[in-house]
């Protein structure tokens, strides 16, 4: 660390994303970067703490000062080498993290600048790519064969820690090509998918085998290998059973968002399979990440308008004492998405959908609710006021989360990672999930020896 | 092996000494009583065991009172024809027989016959308990037969070894055999000495020379023995490098034999084991006496004065010195020594001269020599010369002839014995001139494999050794360790990591290594010394000197390769066959000592010891283990001293590591692997340096690393610490230490070779064994890392910790203390314990109101944390009815009447802010010997961060550095801590006095004399307390953990039956209930919580506490950052209370309602075994929990120290007008050296009811006559003036308050005032303001720390003005060395008549030059012509009368930083006047 006092001359600068006039007319990444002499003094902000918050609340373990000290002396091979000893993938967390590193960050915590570690991660990244720091590299192969199963972040974090480990790995995928939910969830104004395809092909260098369109019946695994990494997420999406419900034009949140990626990566579709909100009057039922994903796709598909409603209150904005730092907070977050124009709306619980007359949904009947804190201190619990209105809208997208997958009993040599484990949750824990899981399988592997 | 922790080698003790002799040849019975007189009146000296009669020994030396001895009808030959002594037997007088039979037998096969053996009367009566109980039979011996007094000595020497050898009751004492002196003593205070032997009393019991001493031990135990005078000396002070000295005499019998004393075989051991540091002195010194060398040679060998280039001594002398460095390690120590073989008589001091001794002259003829004037009464009248011992000095008189030998002359003598300077230029090589054209390699072949091996991690690189070669010093840290001990870590450990350093505490004082480096020196010589040292040869010089003990690969090629004038080398490879596991390591271990004997016999002058052939299939051995095993074995066969070992290991890289690798018996190392590390980093480009400016900073920064680890053991020189094993291991087990490094036991136990065996294989593997990564592995050591090494601050326990108490939820504390408490493996000692359930209802338990009392807030400068912090604390602690401490950076006064008073006063070194008022605001005073982070180490705030407030509370100047010296100068000994406690209860008698201490092994001894010196409380800090800055290696490396301190604490105070009359404190990573009860059970009274507190005030342990950056506001200047700071004193309160609610809760399940009841109940304590075969199941706690002895087991909360009758509780009573009405008045008393602290209570009266504004000038004036006694005039308050007509001993004026003080002779003197010495040592310290005007000279440290007051003197000693701060002092005489150390404010004038004061200057931080300012010269004028005023100077009158005569030989002495300050304010002062001027345009 150069100098410690750094923190208190340079203000904490973020890259800023592309004004939005510009950046709503196409699918082109939002953010923006930083030129390196800034990048450095950015890093130089890092106070290399004694106890590092950030590394402490990475999932990954990310050990965030180490580079950053790096960074800021402009040793970027070893940053990235420091990067890559916890993170197979910054170039996805570096993007699409909320960084629970940054709310954690002392800087935070004392001025409400934290440094830009996931900026910052993210150029090491890009710098690595540039510079060839990232080549294919080959590990002894130990003759052990391992199948993984769902190529999304998981999966292929704990493919490549087993193909370092010297395992001869084979990713088995349904979808046409890697990256689960980062490729066919993420639209690609967060994250351009030539970010995935780039280091696949390091991968596949590497001695990963990929094998797409492959459907896994997990109850009957594939034979022939010594054990399995199962990373399959979470594929069944939360419904909202109410009346109207059947009617056209009410779709789940990833059947838009995964259509226009595949449409961007070239696939072509029909009119009837088409799900777009062109000209439409959108309604996101769902106040979450994937819900402003649908907000800012929608607006790119040219919507006429656009709201989104969520059941739980309005959160604080700011700071909420209930979850204090280094907890991250639960608090009002305002994405580029509704910075491209979105009404937002709380405590509204859906009761029916209703019919245009044409067997198309032509509004929601919503109940405004309160929340009442639980007696026990447990969740809070809904009381519906009766006050019910309805709002128009011609497309809705249901963004409620996923369901938590159901698995068959498995045997001693199959390890579960990721979302397929923990339920829905963020990539950063799908990533420590794989390689947790992939260090289970070798030591399972390695106390049969 | 010890059932408990208490060892009695770490006793201590210390005294007064004093020695009369008549210059005549005289021998009266008025000489003896005068002695003992002397003796009684340094009674404060001496202490008290716990049944408040029993002495700690006294004793006096006489000659053979010839007379006295026919008179009791004993035949004797005529004068210094027969040999006699006192003999001290065992009780039972059977076994008194036996062993006077094998006396007899023994005199007799010396060809000598025993011809009486006298009944002494005693006068057991008035015995204390604990004396009575060991008292011994008392008899004299008589020895005749001698045909002549020629060679008596040695023989009756000889008889007395030879009883040694063969009767090792400890009840059986010969306390002098003599046919020169005889000497009475016992476990005495100094006042029974007369009454307990009548012979003393008997008016025909006559002598010319008597020398008595009076004994402060640190424990009262049977030791009739250790009472002194020996049979040659009497000492003063401490021998700090005795294990050194013993260890290296025992080494050096091999080589010792001479003509007078034959065959050294026959009287080994030369140092009798069991006994005092005293006493080993004692023994080598008659051993040398006896071989035939004179008095003053053996002590000018034993004690050299320094000789480096600071010092103002002949070529010749430093030739003497530096030749006898070869033979001899410096016996390192406070010390005033007295010594007489019943003709010569004399004293010298350290080369510090750290114990006072002042002598003075008469014109009858008499010389006497004391710890302290004014012992002896003498009219003033009489005396013709008054002086102090110099550091380093000899003063001598031969009482046959009448003869006065000075110093010089000494000197000169000893000097011109041999052409010393020839022998050395002709004998000596020095290595830096050494030219070999060989160039060495500093790449390393498998480089990455051995960073691995040897366990190097991005941290050692990153954080130790970068640091190193930038800046040449050791790296600086913040706050605690909390990392687990190596003892319970399972990774694989370096050795050394089990190893802790030891450092000098209350019982002598730690060096300053940087402002006192004139004393320090790292220069070793290698070589084989030959045989027969005692028979003075150039061939002995035979030696290569190193500069320091680091050598560079090339300094340690050209070793390897002198075939110049015969020296020889060999290289024994450290390595052992991985796969043979313990057993190869052993057998390597046995065949390196075999290896090495073989060396030594074949005349190999060094060994060196590498690892550097580590490869696939051989593992290193650890370096530490390899020396020290073959160390230990050389001593064995004696063989030891004739060759020299030198470390070439890939493992050293801290400064710890080459002190360890020093300190058990290597002379020089080579860290191959950090210069490999810094080769690389060098290429590329990571240091901005070339490789030999990283080399030399890197080489030194361990040099002052070495001088600071040296140093704070007190220890000068690199010689002395060599082999001195002044370190202690925790986790090590008996059978090692006892096998491998010659340490009889341990204190926890711990591992075996076979652990040390696989932990070096499975670093070897790191490296060997697998694909090694490329970079290295960052472990965690420094900060937290989730995969690294645990620390039990985790981010989990932080949060929860700061949401607990701000939200004041108690269900969220017990989650966090359930973090602490449950963190995955043990990281302290008391992870292993857990409690006796007994369950009973919480109601009954005390409430918590009750508990929190216990709770004190631990040292915290405000200026180390900020105000808002410090505040809050205080707050917070005061509504709970407990403390706060200050720490040692004093308090604003504005604090003092309102809540946010710290209950506790710090008193520190540096005596900051350490002002009358601020200590009368206390309810307790601590004197704070040591802090867990960096014991034994000063401090120092940078002036950049002193800003107007810090200025103010410290009583400073704002932008000047300020220094905290790492010793108190008024504390170098048991017994001036003592007379420090009795300053502070006499300023406040209601406030407790604290002593905190740090946890090593011999804790427990200190605590007790500590407990002897009237201390209330005593805290037992542990090593891994927190700090604002302090070198990393200090906070890793010094001291050992609370547990083990605490118990020894506890165990030792019982056995002494002091524990009731002392409260005990510890801390030291305390956080959870669990902690506060594991610690109560080990006998902790209350606890301290530093690092907890400030968690709670949001503190996210940034460990940048030294950087000026914390980001929460806490420890920072920052203006920006103190912003930031949002803690409150509610949060502490919560904290406090929940902290108190859990204690309850494991009262209740224990079953206990009162808290004292579990205090020390270490029946209460189950030890969880550990898994088995891990490395924690070979820890054994037993000596730990042990309590053999019985009594109290906690503090008596009644128990009070009063004050007895002080001359101040007249002077209050009779200036009762002045002080409760201001008015004017006079008083006139006589005063004696027992006077002490005179002033000191009045002050603290006046203080309390005016402040810090005292009374108007001139209101109180008192006048003394005589000789006062220490402390005079301490903390004197504004309006008071004392006009002292006599002398005074040390501290006069210490904290001085606006008083003023005017000493001068006694009207009746004769002597010219301005020649002699009238005051002792350590004037002025701390003082904050007021004067002092002094005709005569004073002693050592004058106006020490002063940062205010000024002074007038006509001469002084060493080191004057050290860290002054601010003030005046003026010098019109000479002065000593090093004057001016680490001052960095106020001014000095120093009247310089022979131009050559720079050379006795330290020059870092000051600047010399002539008056030049008119203002200055004005203030000098009319300093002096206040000062003839007062004390009617006759010096000061010549100077006014001439003063343009005088005036040119005046030199400024100023600071560089006070220069720039005093610039500043001009600069200020000028724009102020343009900005006027402008305006009135």
């Amino acid at each position: 660390m150069g100098n410690p006092n750094a923190f208190l001359t340079i203000p904490r600068q973020e890259a800023g994303h592309r004004p939005v006039y510009e950046r709503v007319s196409n699918f082109g990444e939002v953010e923006q970067t930083l030129n390196e002499g800034d990048r450095m003094l950015q890093a130089s902000r890092c106070m290399d703490c004694g106890v590092p918050f950030c590394h402490w609340a990475c999932p990954l373990g990310n050990r965030s000062p180490e580079w950053q000290d790096a960074v800021c002396k402009g040793k970027w091979e070893l940053a990235y080498k420091l990067l890559s000893q916890t993170n197979d993938f910054p170039e996805f967390t570096g993007r699409i993290c909320p960084a629970l590193c940054e709310k954690s960050c002392v800087l935070n915590h004392a001025m409400d600048a934290p440094v830009t570690v996931r900026e910052n991660e993210c150029s090491i990244i890009e710098r690595a790519f540039r510079e060839g720091y990232v080549h294919p590299r080959s590990y002894p192969r130990n003759g052990r064969k391992v199948a993984v199963v769902g190529a999304g972040p998981a999966g292929l974090s704990a493919a490549v820690q087993l193909n370092k480990k010297g395992y001869e790995v084979t990713v088995l995928e349904k979808m046409p090509s890697a990256g689960g939910l980062v490729r066919y969830g993420i639209p690609n104004f967060k994250l351009d998918k030539y970010v995935i395809d780039r280091r696949l092909a390091v991968l596949e260098q590497e001695g990963i085998t990929f094998r797409y369109g492959v459907k896994v019946d997990t109850e009957h695994l594939p034979e022939g290998y010594d054990a399995y990494i199962i990373s399959t997420g979470t594929p069944v999406a939360r419904d909202l059973p109410i009346p109207g419900r059947e009617l056209k034009g009410i779709y789940f949140a990833l059947d838009l968002l995964t259509q226009q990626n595949r449409r961007l990566a070239g696939e072509q579709f029909s009119k009837e399979e088409t799900v777009s909100a062109k000209g439409r009057k959108v309604l996101v039922i769902g106040g979450g990440d994937t819900g402003s994903d649908c907000i800012g796709t929608c607006h790119r598909q040219g919507c006429r308008s656009v709201m989104q409603i969520e059941i739980m209150p309005k959160p604080p904005e700011g700071y909420n004492p209930a979850t204090p730092w280094p907890a991250w907070p639960m608090i009002l977050r305002t994405s580029t998405s509704h910075e491209e124009g979105c009404e937002r709306r709380w405590s509204l619980s859906s009761c029916r959908f209703l019919d245009d007359g044409n067997g198309r949904v032509g509004g929601v009947e919503v109940e405004e609710v309160e929340w009442l804190p639980a007696p026990d201190g447990g969740r809070p619990q809904m009381k519906p006021t009766g006050r019910k209105s309805i709002i128009e809208c011609d497309f809705v997208l249901l963004a409620m989360g996923f369901l938590r997958p159901q698995h068959p009993q498995f045997g001693p040599n199959v390890f579960v990672a990721g979302d397929a484990r923990t339920g829905p949750s963020l990539v950063v824990r799908a990533l420590a999930g794989g390689r947790a899981a992939a260090q289970e399988l070798d030591d399972y592997i390695m106390n049969r020896l | 092996m010890e059932r408990t922790l208490y060892d009695p080698a770490y006793e201590h003790d210390a005294c007064g000494v004093g020695l009369i002799a008549d210059l005549n040849g005289n021998k009266t019975h008025q000489l003896v009583s005068d002695g003992l007189t002397m003796l009684e009146n340094l009674k404060h000296r001496g202490a008290e065991g716990a049944d408040a009669k029993t002495g700690d020994g006294a004793g006096i030396m006489v000659q053979i009172p010839h007379e006295f001895i026919l008179l009791q009808g004993i035949p004797v030959p005529e004068r210094s024809r027969y040999g006699t002594g006192l003999v001290f037997l065992p009780k039972d007088g059977k076994a008194g027989e036996e062993y006077i039979e094998v006396l007899r037998e023994e005199i007799r096969r010396e060809g000598l016959v025993l011809s009486n053996v006298r009944e002494v009367p005693v006068n057991s009566d008035i015995l204390g308990e604990t004396a009575r109980a060991c008292e011994p039979h008392v008899v004299q011996v008589f020895i005749t037969g001698a045909n002549s007094p020629e060679g008596l000595e040695t023989r009756l020497y000889r008889i007395r070894k030879h009883v040694e050898q063969k009767i090792s009751d400890k009840d059986f004492y010969i306390v002098s055999l003599s046919s020169k002196v005889l000497i009475y003593k016992g476990m005495l205070t100094s006042t029974q000495l007369k009454e307990y032997y009548p012979d003393l009393s008997s008016p025909f019991f006559t002598s010319g020379l008597a020398l008595v001493h009076s004994r402060f031990s640190t424990n009262t135990f049977p030791a009739w023995s250790l009472a002194q005078p020996f049979r040659m000396m009497a000492h003063n002070g401490e021998i700090n490098t005795i294990r050194g000295n013993r260890g290296w005499m025992e080494a050096r019998e091999g080589v010792l034999s001479s003509k007078a004393l034959g065959d050294v075989r026959d009287i080994s051991p030369i140092i009798q084991p069991g006994m005092s540091d005293s006493a080993s002195f004692d023994n080598t010194m008659e051993f040398f006496y006896h071989s035939g060398m004179e008095l003053p040679h053996v002590m000018s060998m034993m004690i050299p004065e320094s000789f480096n280039e600071k010092n103002p001594i002949g070529n010749d002398l430093k030739a003497f010195y530096e030749y006898h460095s070869i033979l001899m390690e410096p016996w390192d120590g406070p010390a005033a020594i007295l010594f007489s073989d019943g003709r010569y008589a004399g004293g010298m001091l350290d080369r510090n001269g750290l114990r006072p001794s002042r002598y003075l002259i008469t014109d009858k003829g008499v010389l006497a020599i004391a710890s302290e004037a004014g012992c002896l009464p003498v009219s003033a009248g009489s005396v013709v010369e008054k002086g102090s011992l110099q550091p380093g000095k000899i003063l001598m008189v031969d009482t046959r002839t009448g003869r006065i030998f000075r110093n010089d002359e000494i000197k000169q003598t000893l000097a011109d014995g041999h052409d010393y300077r020839r022998w050395l230029s002709n004998g000596r090589i020095e290595l830096a001139k050494l030219r070999s054209g060989r160039k060495a390699e500093n790449t390393v072949p498998d480089f990455e494999k051995k960073l691995r091996a040897f366990d190097y991690t991005r941290e050692d690189v990153e954080r130790i050794i970068i640091p190193m070669c930038n800046s040449a010093s050791e790296p600086v840290s913040s706050m605690g360790n909390d990392t687990p001990l190596a003892a319970v870590s399972e990774r694989p450990q370096l050795l050394f990591n089990y190893f802790r350093q030891q450092f000098a505490q209350v019982t002598n004082p730690p060096i300053d290594p940087i402002r006192e480096d004139l004393v320090m020196s790292l220069t070793e010589y290698i070589g084989a010394v030959g045989m027969n040292i005692l028979t003075p040869d150039e061939d002995h010089c035979k030696m290569v000197r190193l500069p320091q003990p680091v050598l560079t690969n090339d300094e340690l090629d050209i070793l390897c390769h002198i075939r110049y004038k015969g020296f020889n080398t060999e290289v024994l490879p450290i390595l052992f066959e991985k796969s043979k596991g313990e057993i190869g390591m052993k057998e390597a271990l046995d065949s390196l000592c075999r290896e090495a004997e073989a060396s030594v016999d074949k005349g190999i002058n060094y060994i060196i010891l590498s690892d550097r052939g580590i490869d696939e299939t051989h593992a290193a051995i650890p370096s530490l283990l390899a020396v020290s095993a073959i160390h230990h074995y050389l001593v064995k066969v004696q063989k030891r001293v004739r060759t020299a070992l030198i470390v070439e290991s890939g493992e050293i890289r801290e400064t710890m590591h080459s002190a360890l690798l020093l300190g058990y018996g290597a002379s020089a190392v080579n860290p191959y692997m950090a210069f490999a590390i810094i080769d690389d980093l060098v290429k590329k480009g990571e240091l901005q340096l070339d490789f030999e400016t990283a080399r030399k900073n890197y080489i030194k920064a361990v040099d002052k690393g070495l001088k600071k680890i040296l140093s704070k053991m007190g220890i000068s020189t690199i010689r002395s610490y060599r082999g001195a094993k002044i370190f202690e291991s925790i986790g090590l087990g008996a059978e090692l230490l006892k096998d491998y490094f010659g340490t009889p036991s341990s204190t926890v136990g711990g591992i075996s070779l076979s652990r040390i065996a696989l932990d070096a294989a499975r670093l070897h593997a790191q490296g060997f064994c697998s694909e090694v990564s490329d970079i290295l592995p960052h472990v965690g050591q420094y900060s937290f890392r989730k995969d690294g090494i645990q620390h039990s601050w985790t981010p989990e326990a932080i949060a929860a910790l700061q949401l607990s108490t701000r939200t004041g939820n108690y269900k969220k504390f017990k989650e966090f203390t359930s973090i602490v408490d449950g963190h995955k493996d043990p990281i302290f000692l008391r992870d292993f314990f857990s409690f006796r359930h007994n369950p009973i209802p919480i109601e009954e338990v005390e409430p918590v109101e009750e508990i929190v009392k216990r709770f004190v807030g631990a040292a915290m400068s405000f200026g180390a944390i900020s105000q808002g912090a410090h505040e809050a604390i205080a707050e917070a602690l005061n509504r709970l009815g407990s403390r706060s401490n200050t720490g040692e950076g004093g308090e604003d006064r504005e604090r003092f009447h309102t809540d946010k008073n710290s209950g506790i006063k710090q008193v520190a070194s540096g005596r900051f802010g350490v002002t009358t008022e601020y200590l009368v605001n206390a309810r307790e005073i601590q004197i704070k010997i040591a802090q867990g982070a960096k014991p034994g180490e000063g401090g120092q705030l940078p002036g950049y961060k002193v800003d107007e407030i810090i200025a103010r509370t410290r009583h400073s100047i704002p932008g000047i550095s300020l220094i905290s010296p790492p010793p108190h100068h008024d504390i170098y000994s048991i017994e001036d801590l003592a007379q420090l406690i009795f300053d502070l209860r006499n300023v406040n008698p209601e406030a407790r006095i604290s002593v905190k201490l740090v946890a090593e092994s011999g804790v427990g001894t200190v605590a007790a004399g500590v407990a002897k010196a009237k201390a209330d409380l005593i805290v037992i800090s542990g090593a891994e307390g927190g700090t604002g800055a302090s070198p990393m290696s200090s906070i890793r490396y010094a001291g050992i953990s609370p547990e083990i301190g605490l118990s020894e604490t506890r165990q030792t105070l019982i056995k002494n039956g002091l524990r009731d009359k002392v409260t005990l404190q510890t801390d030291g990573q305390l956080k959870t209930g669990r902690d506060v009860v594991a610690m109560a059970l080990l006998g902790a009274d209350e606890f301290g919580f530093g690092t907890a507190q400030l968690i709670v005030l949001g503190c996210v342990l940034m460990r940048k506490c030294h950087a000026n950056s914390c980001p929460m506001g806490i420890a920072t200047r920052n203006k920006k950052l103190l912003g930031l700071y949002r803690g409150c004193s509610d949060s502490l309160v919560n904290y406090y209370r929940f902290l108190a609610e859990e204690v309850r809760e494991y009262l209740a399940d224990m079953g206990f309602r009162k808290f004292e009841d579990i205090v020390g109940r270490t029946d209460l304590i189950v030890v969880d075994r550990a898994k088995a075969g891990s490395k924690a199941a070979s820890l054994d706690f037993s000596r730990l929990l042990c309590q053999d002895d019985e009594g109290p087991l906690h503090a008596d909360p009644d128990h009070r120290n009063i004050l007895g009758d002080v001359l101040d509780k007249h002077i209050m009573a009779a200036a009762r007008p002045a002080l409760e009405e201001g008015r004017n008045v006079s008083l006139h008393y006589g005063i004696s050296n027992t006077d002490r602290a005179v002033g000191a209570m009045l002050s603290g009266r006046i203080a309390e009811r005016y402040g810090e504004e005292g009374l108007p000038d001139g209101t109180l004036n008192v006048t003394f006559h005589g000789s006062a006694g220490q402390s005079f005039g301490a903390f004197l308050m504004k309006g008071v003036s004392f006009r002292l007509e006599g002398e005074t001993n040390d501290y006069l004026g210490k904290g001085l308050s606006g008083g003023r003080i005017v000493v001068r002779p006694d009207p009746d003197a004769h002597f010219d005032a301005s020649a002699n010495t009238i005051a002792g040592n350590t004037l002025l310290y701390g003082a904050t303001s007021g004067s002092l005007f002094m005709a005569g000279r004073a002693g050592e440290r004058f106006a020490v720390r002063n940062s205010g007051a000024i002074a007038v003197v006509e001469g002084v000693g060493d080191h004057c003005c050290e860290y002054m701060t601010g003030g005046r002092v003026v010098v019109l005489g000479p002065t000593g060395r090093n004057f001016a150390a680490g001052m960095s404010g106020g001014l000095a004038y120093v009247w310089d008549p022979d131009h050559n004061f720079d050379y006795y200057c330290n020059m870092e931080m000051i600047e010399l030059g002539l008056i030049e300012e008119k203002a200055r010269m004005e203030e000098l004028k009319s300093l002096i012509a206040e000062h003839r005023r007062l004390t009617g100077s006759a010096l000061a009158a010549r100077m006014l009368e001439h003063w343009s005569e005088y005036a040119e030989d005046f030199i400024q002495v100023t600071p560089i930083e006070y220069k720039r300050v005093l610039h500043e304010e001009q600069l200020r002062k000028l724009n102020e006047k343009i900005d006027n001027v402008q305006m009135d345009y």
